[in-house]
């Protein structure tokens, strides 16, 4: 078993029945269950068991989930800083985005819409339970549902100011994270791509334009219909989350707490 | 507009039943020529394309000939007949001049060509060329395995590799090898043993089959074969991840073919196998399979090196590619490692680098090229494979063959199955039984077993293997090829989409990738993503920048995606628009972005002659699918006719094309074939109703004061062109 180790001393990875060795200096707002103690077992249970029919995820992947949600978390920092100090997240070039959509509350799944200020274990396995794979006997609606809820994932990442459709501007701002690390392509290229983006999903979508109509921006329905083809219920998923919780290698890359 | 099709294809047959005489005319002609010129001077027998031994006996009687003559009269011979001399070249050509004539019948007539596959229709021919030779008593050539193996084979597994869809096939390449690996060890040992035991039960004359013939005999017939696969599986359109795993898996199962029948072979002379010999078995695999792709690394690398630095010298392009790749399959036969596996890694390497380094014209020829090599190959072999069956010497054995055909079969789906149930375990997207059921059909055999049971030397039971090996080719191309259209539209299997190539998706391509990594490595995890991401980057940053040239080394992926489809759009437009005369230098648009640019503007009467010509071509339903279909160079129409001229007008309009065109209106409920506008039109049929003409696009001129009048010159009937209309983007204002 491997060791990770904090400031709050070490413990061991997998090691789900060990005391929490870690004080609770940390406020982990858990909405129901004891926090930090891990004596309080039914209650945890009952809490892990309301995530598991709110999120999809089984038992044994929340405890996991659960685990690298508290190395997040230690510490006192902010979870948002822990993110920001992840070092291989660091070269990542939508990291902005990234970080963005776990604080987004569009993407809790309540109707509500807004930043978050501080993230639960709720919230962050509502998150990753958008990269759930899809199940194996799924039925055709289901699956429709599981693409239509990735790809509202997506939409909200680019929808930065919420007005339900991606403006050109924000696609603009989209293709130009994505080269930003790629050396220095300039503005130029950047504008070009998006707007012949922009314009292939007008061209799809709105064939019968009036000579004067705009348009204004990309609704989620043309968003859709323009990335029908990629089949995102199969591609947007991490693998470990449907694996067998034996063989997750949880918390063991980009150590968050380097000294 | 119905009718009018109908029309057509009622004239079709009538019209098709003349010019259905002209193949075989030809082929009786040729046949005739064929025998003739075997018969022709001295007893030269037909067999194969080895040299002449008998040649200088010819020079022999020509000298004592030209003596006799000298000594009674010196006349100047006017015409004289020398065939000899250019005997093997004209041969040759004359046995691939008459498959592709045959190729083009077929075309002809169109009902056949689309129930059986071209591969059935040519190994007929074959039949019966080797049976017309046949009966004039002239030995035909064969298959010759070197023939096959060093001149047929590779084009056709070069064409395969260098456009071999790598994202799918790195994303399934756990289920490919091990389809590859064990599948065809369980069919080699499966079909070898079970055999041993019929032959034991059965006694007589097949009781002279020992375990390690019938285990070489299984390890030859168990390959599946990627000519016949490509083959077939072109034409039936089938989905991307059925495609990849067949396809894959026949060309990975080289190496376990190569080792295990060089296994055999050796040991079926010495008559027995240690556990050692068994081991050294399994290193040779990894040593050949390994091998082979660093053979094939190593030349793609110096490949693509070398087109670094042919930017003055673009005419011999292509030949760089050709070349080493073919050094690539030549080294990796002189070791007897794979050479298939060494063709496609060499191709697969080559293939990104070289693109970003040569021009777009040596891009055309090389796609070009390939495809007709492997063309012709892939013809040649059938129908040599056809005459081969005509002329060898068979041993029938009814028991042995319908015993091999039956076990062949089981062992293929047995192996699926139990693959594919021990897979599932760790795939994500599982394979359902209708999947597993085509992968099992789809396992043809082909021209790889043929040549392989005929290189057996001095086996007693050769030519009873041989029979067996030819049926079970047989009933594979035959009924498995026939029946899996039919097969695969029973089972609504998922046939393959139409091409992508839409900005979007690849815009979102890429976002996915990097939003994956990025959440991979929130929860810490080092996953496939990861590592895909870490691979990608050692790519840009070195690897790049030694065999790219210039600045395209530094060029993220999605730019040259965007500016490919910009040059395609480009020429698409130069080439409907007869080239320059629909750009007239006006005032600067609205849009400030582009102030200084030229623009093409669009009016009322070449909306309606595009409307005209896309009338017609409603009813064709010509739904050029890209790619996996080797022989379809139909998709990309403008890469025919750009011809030098327009591509220097192309030159000058440059990028800014993109912006200036405009989209037809399209009737939303469109033939369910190709719906999608993106910047490959060639790709789509667009329809037109006459009922739009009320809302006619005067969208398509954005500002009023334009004069009129451009008549597209070139009214090229298939031109699927696509316009479309500078919009006003909710891009409020200048930037």
């Amino acid at each position: 078993m491997r060791e990770g180790r904090t400031k709050g001393g070490t413990w061991r990875r997998g090691c789900v029945s060990c005391p929490s060795i870690r004080a609770p200096k940390v406020p982990l707002a858990f909405s129901g269950g004891a926090m930090g103690s891990w004596q309080a077992r039914p209650e945890q249970q009952h809490y892990y068991h309301q995530l598991a029919q709110k999120t999809g995820f089984s038992a044994e992947q929340i405890k996991n989930l659960h685990h690298r949600f508290r190395e997040l978390s230690a510490n006192g920092e902010t979870i948002r800083a822990h993110l920001e100090s992840i070092p291989t997240l660091a070269k990542n070039p939508i990291k902005k985005q990234i970080i963005d959509a776990f604080f987004d509350k569009r993407n809790q799944q309540e109707g509500e819409s807004g930043r978050l200020e501080e993230l639960d274990l709720g919230h962050f396995l509502m998150v990753m339970s958008h990269f759930r794979p899809p199940r194996h006997k799924s039925g055709e609606d289901e699956r429709c549902a599981v693409r239509r809820q990735k790809l509202r994932f997506l939409f909200n990442m680019h929808d930065t100011d919420n007005d339900g459709t991606i403006t050109l501007v924000e696609y603009r701002k989209v293709v130009e994270e994505l080269l930003s690390k790629s050396g220095a392509i300039g503005h130029e290229a950047a504008k070009a791509i998006a707007d012949a983006a922009m314009l292939e999903v007008a061209s799809t979508n709105v064939p019968h334009m009036a000579p004067d109509e705009f348009y204004e921006g990309i609704t989620f329905e043309h968003f859709e219909q323009i990335l029908n083809g990629l089949e995102m219920e199969s591609r947007m998923h991490i693998r470990f989350l449907d694996v067998d919780t034996s063989t997750v290698r949880c918390g063991k890359a980009g150590s968050t707490s380097t000294p | 507009m119905a009718r009018h099709h109908h029309h057509h294809a009622v004239l079709g047959p009538r019209r098709a039943g003349l010019t259905c005489l002209i193949p075989p005319l030809f082929l009786a002609l040729l046949v005739c020529t064929a025998v003739f010129s075997a018969n022709v001077p001295n007893n030269q027998s037909g067999g194969g394309w080895r040299e002449d031994e008998k040649d200088d006996n010819d020079d022999v009687d020509n000298d004592e000939q030209h003596r006799r003559r000298g000594n009674a009269t010196k006349t100047f011979p006017v015409l004289s007949f020398n065939y000899e001399h250019i005997r093997i070249p004209f041969e040759v050509s004359l046995w691939i001049l008459l498959a592709l004539l045959m190729k083009l019948g077929f075309h002809v007539i169109p009902r056949v060509s689309r129930v059986v596959p071209e591969s059935c229709l040519l190994i007929l021919v074959g039949l019966l060329v080797g049976g017309a030779i046949k009966a004039v008593r002239q030995t035909a050539p064969v298959l010759d395995s070197r023939l096959f193996f060093l001149y047929l084979l590779p084009p056709i597994i070069l064409d395969a590799g260098y456009f071999l869809p790598v994202r799918p096939f790195a994303e399934n390449l756990g289920t490919i090898l091990l389809l590859a690996v064990a599948g065809t060890l369980w069919n080699a040992f499966f079909v070898g043993g079970a055999t041993y035991a019929v032959c034991l039960l059965a006694g007589g004359r097949l009781a002279g089959a020992d375990l390690l013939s019938c285990l070489l005999f299984g390890s030859i017939v168990s390959a599946v074969d990627p000519v016949a696969v490509l083959a077939v599986f072109e034409e039936i359109h089938i989905n991307e991840l059925l495609y990849i795993l067949v396809f894959g898996e026949s060309l990975l199962n080289d190496a376990v073919t190569v080792v295990l029948y060089h296994l055999f072979e050796e040991f079926s002379h010495a008559g027995t196998v240690t556990i050692a010999d068994a081991l050294l078995g399994v290193l040779s695999f990894f040593a050949v399979s390994c091998g082979g792709i660093l053979i094939g690394v190593v030349y793609g690398l110096l490949g693509a090196f070398t087109s670094r630095f042919t930017s003055r010298t673009r005419v011999i392009e292509p030949l760089f590619v050709f070349l080493y790749s073919y050094m690539a399959y030549l080294s990796a036969e002189v070791f007897h490692l794979s050479g298939i596996m060494s063709l496609i890694a060499c191709g697969v390497i080559t293939r990104p680098y070289v693109e970003a380094n040569i021009s777009h014209k040596s891009y055309t020829t090389v796609k070009y090229f390939l495809k007709m090599w492997s063309s012709v190959s892939e013809t040649l072999i059938f129908i040599f494979l056809g005459v081969s069956t005509v002329a060898g010497p068979h041993e029938w054995n009814w028991t042995f063959v319908t015993v091999t055909v039956v076990l062949c079969l089981v062992s293929r789906v047995l192996g699926v199955v139990g693959l594919a149930y021990v897979v599932n375990k760790f795939r994500i997207i599982k394979l359902t039984k209708k999947d597993q059921f085509i992968v099992a059909y789809g396992g043809l055999r082909g021209a790889i077993a043929f040549s392989l049971g005929f290189l057996l030397t001095q086996h007693q039971m050769k030519h009873l293997f041989l029979t067996a090996i030819i049926t079970v080719i047989f009933f594979t191309v035959f009924v498995q090829g026939i029946t899996i259209r039919p097969l695969v539209e029973l089972l609504e299997v998922k046939k393959k989409r139409e091409c992508d190539d839409s900005i979007n998706e690849e815009i979102h391509t890429q976002f996915l990738d990097h939003l994956l990594v990025g959440i991979e490595d929130v929860c810490g995890h080092y996953g496939h993503h990861h590592w895909k991401d870490k691979l990608s980057r050692f790519n840009k940053t070195y690897v790049k920048k030694w065999l790219i040239s210039g600045e395209r080394s530094t060029q993220p992926q999605l730019l040259s995606f965007y500016n490919k489809m910009e040059m395609k759009q480009a020429l698409m437009l130069v080439e409907s628009g007869g080239g320059g005369n629909i750009f007239k230098p006006t005032a600067p648009h609205t849009d400030p972005r582009f102030p200084s640019r030229r623009r093409a503007d669009v009016l009322e009467a070449r909306q309606k002659e595009i409307r005209k010509m896309l009338h017609s071509n409603m009813q064709k339903d010509r739904q050029r699918l890209r790619s996996y279909s080797r022989h379809d160079l139909m998709e990309d129409p403008f890469e025919d006719d750009v011809s030098e001229a327009r591509f220097r007008k192309r030159a000058e309009m440059g990028r800014r094309m993109s912006h200036y065109l405009t989209v037809p209106a399209k009737r939303p409920e469109a033939p369910p074939s190709v719906r999608r506008v993106a910047f490959q039109p060639e790709h789509r049929v667009y329809t037109y109703d006459d009922d739009e003409s009320a809302r006619e696009p005067t969208e398509a001129r954005t500002d009023p004061g334009l004069p009129d009048a451009v008549r597209p010159q070139n009214q090229e009937e298939d031109d699927q062109q696509r316009l479309a209309a500078l919009r006003r983007l909710s891009d409020p204002g200048p930037v």
